[in-house]
């Protein structure tokens, strides 16, 4: 009766009979199911899990057990920004104040609730340069696709309909081409140099009047600040092109440079990733969209406005693209990001970003010995590393390399997370390491030693990296079996 | 080392085509399927659809990442190699054999643009 036993499947753990509630006599105990309609009654039994409420709580301590968060340990997944959600943001959104708003309720009631979403799309403005916020999406993505709304409109608005072409790097997170494609623009791939940056060469070319933007994230997926974002971002502007700054990678530049400065017109934030929001299985997420001078009007309603009176009011524009989300997004995510931005101060913003670029490059020179680092010199808040050097095991010549999914996995063992694999696609044995600024030099020491000592396993005991993890509640799972051969349910077992 | 085989005509993308008279069969390079891993589907396009050298037609998902098909010939898809709507690994068991569409050539000088085995093979390294 231990952690195996309890582990089962609720299913298993089922006796049949077995009850974890009494109920009152039944008043209906004359009546028959046969008077109700046929049509209406169950053919097959439920097959819910029939057990006592110990054994449910049991069941599910112990899987809650099996989690892992970053509650529970360092979570470097690159491009991700798991850093810690600080406690006060949980109590903060717990207030009965917030949690008891209706969304319909008069405005004359709800001025605290309207002061801080007006509060948020103020600092969010602040912190990046921009004019305005809308708070209303509820997540990246979806604050991507409300960005290239806004470009659209701002370009349909002008009568200027011919632009349907959108400028992504190859480097470019999956979400930029999706949500491109969904706003109904034509993805065109720029390259990068050897670098990683944006080939402003390669970019010249495809400038034209069918542009209607282009999507950059800086630093990019690999961590390295774009220094040519003057340059590109007048270029893209003399064509008559927006140009949309991909939050995802917003953390460094915290109170350091903002995108409104290196020419951005539209952007999105994740509140789940720099403004220390839950994230990861844990969300929901939140996606705030800002827009430079002059594009305000086409932001989503509804909006927050502050009356010169001080009171607050919500409105709507004609000009608007129209609604993205039913009121005003994951409100209770935006009360977190607010705690958070409150607690740390505007002295400690700053600090954020630049202990994040610190902790990532000191990852990152501890361990360039033994994995292959394809872009030498600084980076910003998260780098890659291409997979284990020659020296120990990471030769790809060898058939039986070890590579980067054995690596992860091996990882698992030491109770770390492991990092993003296989992105970006400009490498082929991609580990994208992210360590934020939220852990301490022994949590990043212990990481480091760790991934050492795996260097000199996969050199000098490749088997048991080749079958890792060995000490986790599953084993290494077959990820071929898994798509193509899914069970999504008991039954199917 | 992957293999490489004389005679195809190889792109950029690690996508080949094996030159029969006016037909073209078009697949990715042993290359391509053993940086993917393991290949657990093939999208395909349909016969009588119209390709065109540099634009997509499929895609192929690995365990890993989802890549675009770029075909390196334009013409006419004739035929599909079915057999990979239900064994999309036969790419990874063998990639030059396992071919994902014949096409009748448009333009059989577009193969100029392409490169041999010997070119294809010093690329990828």
């Amino acid at each position: 009766m231990n952690k195996t036993y309890y582990g089962k499947l609720i299913f298993e753990l089922s006796k049949s009979g077995r009850t974890g509630y009494s109920l009152p006599e039944s008043t209906m105990k004359n009546h028959s199911m046969d008077e109700l309609p046929s049509a209406l009654l169950r053919e097959k039994p439920l097959g819910l899990p029939e057990v006592d409420e110990l054994t449910v709580v049991r069941h599910y301590t112990n899987m809650s057990n099996n989690n892992f968060g970053v509650d529970t340990g360092f979570y470097p997944l690159g491009s991700c920004t798991m850093k810690y959600n600080p406690k006060i943001n949980e109590e903060m959104a717990a207030l009965k104040g917030f949690t008891n708003l209706h969304p319909a309720q008069c405005e004359c009631t709800t001025q605290g609730a309207l002061e801080l979403y007006w509060e948020v799309q103020r600092t969010l403005s602040e912190i990046a340069g921009l004019s305005a916020f809308t708070l209303n999406p509820y997540a990246g993505a979806h604050g991507e696709l409300t960005g290239l709304m806004v470009i659209r409109k701002y370009h349909e608005m002008r009568g200027d309909t011919a632009r349907t072409k959108i400028i992504v790097p190859d480097s470019a997170h999956g979400t930029n081409p999706a949500s491109a494609a969904v706003c109904g623009l034509q993805i065109v791939q720029v390259k990068s140099t050897a670098d990683g940056t944006v080939d402003v060469e390669d970019l010249k070319p495809l400038l034209g009047d069918d542009i209607a933007g282009m999507m950059m994230t800086n630093p990019n997926t690999l961590g390295i600040f774009e220094k040519k974002i003057p340059e590109i971002a007048r270029l893209v502007h003399e064509c008559g092109g927006l140009m949309y700054y991909d939050g995802a990678n917003l953390n460094p530049m915290l109170g350091v440079c903002r995108p409104g400065d290196m020419g951005f017109d539209v952007m999105h934030i994740n509140l789940h990733k720099t403004f220390a929001t839950p994230h990861g299985g844990g969300g929901p997420g939140s996606g705030p969209v800002g827009v430079r001078q002059g594009l305000e009007e086409y932001l989503p309603n509804p909006q927050v406005v502050k009356n010169s009176d001080g009171s607050f009011s919500i409105r709507t524009n004609e000009n608007s693209l129209g609604s993205v989300s039913p009121l005003f997004g994951n409100y209770a995510v935006i009360v977190r990001a607010y705690a958070y931005l409150l607690s740390l101060g505007k002295e400690n913003v700053p600090l954020a970003g630049k202990l994040s670029v610190l902790n990532a490059n000191y990852i990152k020179e501890c361990l360039k010995e033994y994995y292959k680092l394809p872009i030498d010199g600084l980076c910003k808040h998260e780098f890659v590393f291409d997979g284990l050097r020659e020296e120990y095991g990471g030769d790809h010549h060898d058939a039986g390399h070890v590579t980067t999914l054995d690596v992860a996995k091996r990882l698992l063992d030491y109770g770390f997370h492991a990092p993003t694999i296989y992105f970006p696609l400009l490498f082929h044995e991609a580990m994208m390491i992210e360590p934020t600024e939220t852990e301490s030099k022994d949590t990043l020491d212990e990481f480091i030693e760790v991934m050492r000592t795996i260097a000199l396993e996969a050199r000098d005991h490749r088997e048991m990296l080749k079958t890792a993890p060995h000490t986790t509640p599953v084993r290494r799972l077959d990820d071929v079996k898994a798509v193509k051969e899914p069970k999504f349910t008991y039954a199917a077992l | 080392m992957a293999k490489v085989i004389e005679g195809l005509y190889y792109s950029e993308s690690h996508e080949y085509v094996k030159i029969e008279g006016e037909y073209g069969y078009v697949g990715i390079t042993d290359y391509a399927q053993d940086q993917l891993g393991n290949v657990v589907y093939v999208d395909m396009p349909e016969v009588d659809d119209e390709v065109t050298a540099g634009e997509e037609f499929g895609a192929v998902e690995s365990v890993k990442a989802a890549s675009d098909l770029i075909s390196p010939v334009s013409g006419t898809v004739v035929e599909i190699n079915e057999a990979l709507e239900d064994a999309p690994e036969l790419v990874n068991k063998d990639a030059f054999a396992n071919w994902i569409m014949k096409v009748k050539l448009s333009d059989p000088s577009e193969v100029d643009a392409l490169m041999d085995a010997a070119a294809y093979e010093a690329s990828c390294h």
